[in-house]
């Protein structure tokens, strides 16, 4: 009967949405359960102590002082760097090129640069900066090659940060006989700013994360130093957890995971800035 | 006063003559920063081929391409690459496995049915998921799904495909499900509305009409993700093993490519042999695998996007 | 098919004052599609001269190729000159940004940078190597624009804050600034009340004392109100030129005619 078949095929629908609602809210419970586990192996671990020591080979001694601190240069570096440069480029594509074949080619390789998987990014670095440059295993030849490895994900976000300001804005500008760069530098950038800074603190955080390019051009697995300068050798908080991970011993698992909340805290803490960021933005802005 | 201006001449004067060089230098050190995106692709380019070069000066590569026992580091040497391609194939398998049913399902409920608030909840959870660093995953991979799996399957090994896979197919979901729902989201409102007037249920109307007006940005948002999954090194390094080997059982212990290349550079291989060398064949590979998936799918999303603007 | 008045009536009609703008012979395309068809004109200094015509028949084209803002837009030719006090303002060796800052510009939409009142009007003269007292001149250029009284309490509040009325006033304050010879206006009022209109109107007649206005609008009544001479513009080509008395009551031209009566556009 035709009502029945009608009925079925609704069911069908309620069916078809409840599974797909279901698997959409799986990802909730996969993070639940992720952090789950990870505060209850780690939390034990986790005390002033474990920032404040040096990594040990005694479990109950080893703290992430060096890798802590590695990490905060790498990311001070690399912001340094990548911001500037990052923003430039996307200056130029956005409020300068001219539309030709080779501002066509830059984009595309742009996109291009970002699939490329991080361990290329470390064997980069490790051939052009830690042997061709000699930078050796240094702090700084990681924050170039993190600067290589975020700068189009910084490029994309800072183009799109541009693209949104209004053209009305900076029509006004030239009216008023700016030259490009007071119009971009006065008027545009600070309109993008909130935008560019969202994207950079996204790009940043994924530095933080970023393990295979430190592995690559040689961050040390064991540091028991705090970096002093830019040429220093250095080890970094992701190095730290995949290094005590890779042991097989219960323990250095579990200072793993305490150092995985380390991390995930500070991730989380740079998430929530841009969110702030992003929001204040829109309240404030037109 | 406006009048006494009026006299002077408009042709550029000294001081905008300046300025103007000025604005020149500022325009040309942005196009350098723009440029160093290319310096950086051929870098990666002349690097991987001037290394690679001198280890196919030793390995044939047809041995290298064709061969099936990779032991650079143990005698007797043998460079055939195929277990380490074979082993992340099988992360690869594994990992879509996951993330395309899972990453499409969500895709379609936020795109065809989620309220608005739904999906301001839902994106952000799928924003920190995405944000979560690999060696987060390695470690989730190595102390809490190896031991659920060896629960249900007592032979299985601590390093393993299938823990690995399961963790890569979670890291990729997040950019698969945001991906198709670009994809979904293009769909124009008419397509959908047009099928609705003909009395068509909205599980019809997505199976029927969406899916397939949104099917090639769907197919090429698989194979970014399985291009993700494919360079994918840290949750393999520490889950999956270090055994090159050409199996389909996901229970074993098995290598990939990219696992290989971080095995070697935490070892004591000497700089400059031919074992030291195969990390940049290996990478050569890696490379040119994933970069050529990246344009393949890029090329397919513009098309896409053309269709429906 | 526009061509029954001479050319030399259209090019000067106001022979009793120099001329700021002379307009030869000019035709701008967008890629192909011509918007300016051989049009010549001059626009005499220290009067206002209106440009009216249907709704796509190149005012705005015209009006931002005497301050080079076309520049911006990909794939605009041009052909003919533009002079200005005698030099063209297309020759290769002057800067645009030279000619912007003689020849000012208020646009249809108020545009304030996000930023506060103050730095709406201070920006212009401090970009441009201004080395007087900022200050006075802000206070200046913010009563010539009749905008002093109302905003003198609160320099320092963003200028979105204002109302659209306000806004544009303060755009007109910001032009002013700069001190420029000439002002261009898009249909500056086309997005204003008519009290706000007013205003500007009434303000426009005392900014010809020292300045030289070319106004764009849509409206016949304000055109034949504010301006001294009227340019009527069809399809690209100028149909007639000439005091805007003249134009309004005693056209020389079959179309100008139906266009200021309101028979058509
Ligand atoms: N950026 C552009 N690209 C291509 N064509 C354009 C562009 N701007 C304007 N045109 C075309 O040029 C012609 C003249 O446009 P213009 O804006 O000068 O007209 P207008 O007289 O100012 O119209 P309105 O009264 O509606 O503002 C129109 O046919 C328009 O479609
Ligand atoms: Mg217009």
């Amino acid at each position: 009967m035709s009502s029945d078949r009608l009925r079925r095929r609704h069911a069908v629908t309620r069916g078809f949405r409840l599974l797909c609602a279901a698997v959409a809210w799986a990802g909730i419970v996969i993070l639940a359960v992720l952090l789950f586990h990870v505060t209850r192996e780690g939390i034990r671990w986790l005390d002033l102590q474990f920032l404040t020591e040096f990594p040990s080979r005694f479990p109950e001694q080893a703290g992430i002082k060096s890798a802590l601190w590695g990490t905060v240069w790498l990311i001070t570096l690399t912001a340094g760097i990548s911001i500037p440069v990052g923003v430039a480029a996307a200056i130029y594509l956005e409020e300068y090129s001219p539309r030709n074949r080779l501002s066509q080619l830059i984009e595309v390789n742009i996109g291009n640069l970002a699939g490329v998987p991080s361990i290329v990014y470390g064997i980069l670095g490790l051939v052009l900066f830690v042997r061709f440059l000699a930078l050796g295993r240094s702090v700084l030849a990681g924050s170039l090659t993190m600067t290589l490895l975020i700068l189009p994900v910084i490029i994309i976000a800072a183009r799109e940060a541009l693209r949104a300001v209004p053209d009305s804005i900076r029509h006004a500008a030239f009216a008023l006989g700016a030259t490009r760069w007071q119009a971009v530098r006065s008027q545009v950038l600070p309109v993008a700013l909130p935008g560019i800074l969202t994207g950079v603190i996204l790009a940043l955080s994924r530095a933080i994360g970023e393990t295979a390019p430190l592995v690559m051009i040689g961050a040390l697995t064991y540091v028991a130093f705090v970096p002093e300068g830019p040429m220093d050798a250095f080890t970094a908080l992701p190095i730290q957890i995949f290094n005590w991970a890779s042991r097989p011993q219960e323990n250095f698992h579990q200072l793993a995971a305490a150092g995985i909340m380390v991390l995930l805290v500070t991730l989380l803490l740079m998430n929530a800035t841009a969110v702030w960021i992003r929001q204040r933005a829109e309240r404030t802005g037109r | 006063m406006s009048q006494g201006s009026t006299a002077k001449p408009l042709l550029a004067g000294a001081g905008t003559r300046k300025s103007r060089t000025k604005e020149e230098l500022i325009r040309f050190v942005l196009f350098l920063c723009a440029f160093l995106s290319i310096l950086t692709t051929l870098s990666i380019i002349a690097i991987l081929a001037w290394e690679a070069y001198s280890f196919f000066r030793e390995v044939r590569v047809l041995d290298f391409l064709s061969g099936t026992r990779w032991t650079p580091l143990l005698e007797p040497r043998s460079f055939g690459v195929l277990p380490l391609v074979a082993g992340t194939l099988q992360i690869v398998i594994g990992a879509s496995l996951i993330a395309i049913p899972v990453g499409l399902a969500s895709a379609i409920y936020l795109a065809e049915f989620a309220s608005a608030g739904v999906r301001r909840a839902l994106k952000p959870v799928l924003e920190i998921l995405a944000g979560i660093p690999t060696v987060v995953y390695g470690y989730f991979a190595l102390t809490f799904v190896t031991p659920l799996i060896a629960a249900i399957f007592p032979q299985t090994q601590i390093f393993n495909a299938a823990s690995a896979s399961i963790v890569v197919g979670i890291m990729v979901l997040p950019m698969t499900a945001s991906l198709c729902d670009d994809a979904l989201r293009a769909v124009p409102e008419s397509l959908r509305q047009g099928a609705f007037a003909l009395g068509a249920t909205q599980f019809e109307v997505t199976l029927r009409v969406v899916l397939p007006a949104a099917l090639s940005g769907v197919m090429a948002s698989f194979v970014l993700a399985a291009s993700r999954a494919i360079g994918e090194t840290m949750a393999v390094t520490l889950a999956a093993g270090a055994t090159p080997k050409m199996t389909m059982n996901p229970l074993e212990s098995i290598q990939t490519m990219t696992a290989y290349i971080v095995q070697v550079s935490l070892g004591d291989t000497p700089v400059g042999t031919v074992e030291y060398q195969t990390i940049f064949a290996v990478a050569t590979l890696l490379f040119a695998i994933t970069l050529s998936m990246n344009i393949i799918a890029h090329r397919v999303l513009a098309r896409f996007r053309e269709v429906y603007e | 098919m526009n061509t029954q008045t001479t050319p030399d009536a259209q090019i000067s009609p106001a022979a009793q004052s120099r001329s700021v703008l002379d307009v030869i012979d000019l035709t701008i395309r967008y890629g192909t599609k011509p918007a300016i068809r051989n049009v010549s004109l001059s626009i005499p200094q220290h009067r206002i001269t209106a440009i009216i015509g249907p709704s796509g028949c190149g005012k705005s084209t015209l009006l931002r190729a005497f301050n080079r803002m076309n520049d911006f837009i990909p794939n605009v030719g041009m052909e003919g000159q533009i002079l200005y006090l005698g030099s063209d303002i297309y020759a290769r060796e002057v800067d645009p940004v030279e000619v912007r800052r003689r020849i000012g510009m208020v646009f249809q939409k108020p545009n304030p940078f996000p930023k506060s009142i103050l730095q709406n009007v201070a920006w212009g003269p401090s970009i441009n190597g201004f080395t007087g007292n900022l200050e006075d001149r802000v206070e200046q250029s913010l009563r010539r624009a009749a905008l002093w009284e109302e905003v003198n309490d609160r320099l320092h509040e963003s200028a979105l804050a204002l109302s659209g009325g306000q806004q544009q006033r303060l755009c007109i304050a910001r032009a002013l600034a700069m001190e420029p010879d000439v002002i261009l206006m898009d249909e500056p009022c086309s997005a204003l009340d008519p009290v706000s209109t007013a205003r500007i109107e009434d303000l426009m007649f005392e900014l010809k004392e020292r300045y030289t206005i070319v106004i764009v609008t849509h409206n016949m009544q304000q055109a034949a109100r504010v301006s001294n001479l009227t340019a009527f513009l069809e399809n690209g080509s100028l149909v007639e030129y000439g005091e805007t008395d003249q134009v309004f009551t005693r056209p020389r031209n079959q179309r100008t005619e139906e266009y200021v009566t309101g028979r058509f556009g």
